[in-house]
């Protein structure tokens, strides 16, 4: 995937890191993923939360207009979040893909999945350096706090919202917290 | 096993940014949760962060229904032309039933004792009120009932502190530690134009930058300004000035104002309690469900062990310090560096 317009991605904040990544790492071994095969599932994941927390998007404030790109270091793809209330999306790209972004989040697999399980806290993971920011801080914090504000967890309503297939994925998700 | 020593046990105060955060602070065992509603009220005015007048009508109920209690932090201070926030917040906490308003601003609390007489004022912290007179200037004067000591005073000064003054008092035992005058920092001010305590923002968000380069050494920058260049492996704090690194005269990369570190009193407990101490704080309304969750759980089992006569055990704490790092700061000593 071609961006329109290369120089706007000067700014995007997790570019360099990404053209580093795929420069050096083992993933850039591997051929494009068929990540269109994902894609409907993270489609009923994005839509199902904002369905079930619509004041997810007050709290966002402006920041529902942004861009987060979140990248789970160990896996052969990022995602790109787009909250926007109208008409939130969550696709999966290639890392050789550039998508211009306004917020860079990165950290393992599992770390990010405790995270949205509500497992750790994520000012201590920063202490700690086991999750990378960059970007527009204050749409960083946004989403932080807006996710945050469920009564369960976010990993817990993902898994619901595959109803009868949900306590397997519960399991699952349970699995990589304790590894 | 420690000796039993207290009768009756110490109202254990713990924080929340969110709804959900008050949940889970009142099912882990707090006694009351403190927040704040949105915007420049109170002294942690972060994006997506703190209550509606609707969340926290909805939360004084849920805290209430589980015998907990509500108190609203309206703790930061109006500027001339903008006190009508204030007043329209402290009459909106009032009229859902708050339990108390945590007041720093002296018009406020002038404004809440003349309308809201038989509503309960907390002194904030923010307040700065470490003296006696001071205190009971507050209490003659305003009816106050609780002050938050700031967290400058040994423990040996809290008593007599205590000694002197006919109000509770509430101290911090784990979470930030401000050696500033508390409530009257300008760093933030100085360089952002924006107020930790006017505005409620300490390094307001759209002013913090992260960079890490490839050898993933992060720096942080506020506004134009780096603030610390954190080497590769080594723990960060937040992006303040007051924990920032700088390079002086004499030295490099030197904390000039203090390092990153968390307060945790748990080993002081007892002699807090002895010293007159009814109420115990967590600080951290900007804290994560998980942070509120283990803080909140663990002090509930040292309080309650306290009070069993046993020594509790919450070194698992020490991994939700900033900076990875953390002290007794004044309580223990004048001198803590």
């Amino acid at each position: 995937m071609k961006a329109e317009n290369i120089s706007d991605l000067d700014n995007s904040p997790g570019q360099n890191r990404l053209n580093k990544a795929n420069k050096e790492g083992i993933l850039r071994f591997l051929p494009p993923l068929p990540l269109f095969t994902l894609q409907p599932l993270l489609t009923h994941i994005v839509k199902s939360i904002a369905k079930k927390h619509p004041k997810l998007f007050l709290r966002l404030g402006n920041s529902a207009n942004k861009t987060f790109l979140i990248n789970p270091t160990n896996l052969p793809f990022f995602l790109i979040l787009k909250p926007d209330p109208n008409n939130p999306t969550l696709k999966a790209h290639n890392r050789r893909d550039i998508i211009k972004h306004d917020v860079y989040i990165a950290s393992s697999f599992a770390t990010l999945l405790k995270m949205i399980d509500s497992k750790t806290d994520s000012d201590a993971l920063f202490f700690n350096r086991e999750i990378v920011v960059s970007g527009d801080s204050e749409a960083m914090v946004a989403l932080r706090n807006a996710l945050d504000d469920m009564d369960d967890s976010l990993a817990s309503d993902v898994a619901a919202s595959f109803g009868p297939l949900a306590p397997p994925i519960r399991k699952i998700f349970d699995l990589v917290n304790k590894a | 096993m420690s000796e039993l020593l207290y009768a009756d046990k110490p109202e254990l105060i713990c924080p929340a940014g969110t709804p959900a955060s008050l949940k889970v602070a009142v099912d882990a065992g707090a006694d009351a949760i403190y927040c704040g509603f949105v915007g420049p009220t109170n002294a942690r005015n972060f994006p997506g962060l703190n209550f509606s007048l609707e969340e926290m009508a909805k939360s004084v109920g849920y805290a209430h229904d589980k015998g907990a209690k509500l108190l609203c932090a309206i703790n930061s201070f109006p500027s001339a032309g903008r006190t009508d926030i204030w007043k329209e917040a402290i009459d909106n906490a009032v009229s859902i039933g708050v339990d108390a308003i945590i007041i720093a601003d002296i018009g406020m609390a002038d404004y809440m004792s003349q309308k809201h007489s038989n509503s309960r004022i907390h002194l904030s912290v923010q307040a700065g009120a470490s003296s006696p007179e001071a205190i009971n200037f507050y209490t003659d004067r305003f009816d106050i009932k609780r002050v938050v000591l700031p967290r400058i005073l040994t423990v040996a000064e809290i008593k007599k502190v205590h000694d002197e003054i006919s109000c509770e008092i509430e101290a911090f035992i784990f979470g930030n530690i401000g050696m500033m005058a508390e409530g009257r920092c300008s760093l933030t001010n100085y360089v952002t134009g924006q107020s930790t305590n006017m505005d409620g923002v300490c390094s307001p968000a759209n002013f913090v930058h992260y960079e890490e380069d490839e050898d993933q050494n992060l720096t942080t920058r506020l506004g134009e300004f780096a603030i610390d260049c954190i080497g590769c492996g080594q723990n960060a704090g937040y992006p303040t000035i007051c924990k920032g690194r700088y390079n002086v005269s004499h030295r490099k990369e030197y904390y000039a104002f203090e390092e990153p570190i968390s307060l945790n009193l748990t080993h002081l407990l007892p002699d807090l309690i002895k010293a007159g101490v009814t109420a115990l704080k967590i600080e951290g309304r900007q804290r994560s469900k998980s942070y509120i969750r283990s803080v909140v759980s663990s002090f509930r089992n040292a309080v309650d062990g306290y009070a069993r006569g046993e020594t509790p055990d919450i070194s698992d704490l020490l991994a939700l310090t900033e900076g990875h790092k953390q002290t007794e700061g004044a309580f223990k000593s004048k001198a803590w560096r």
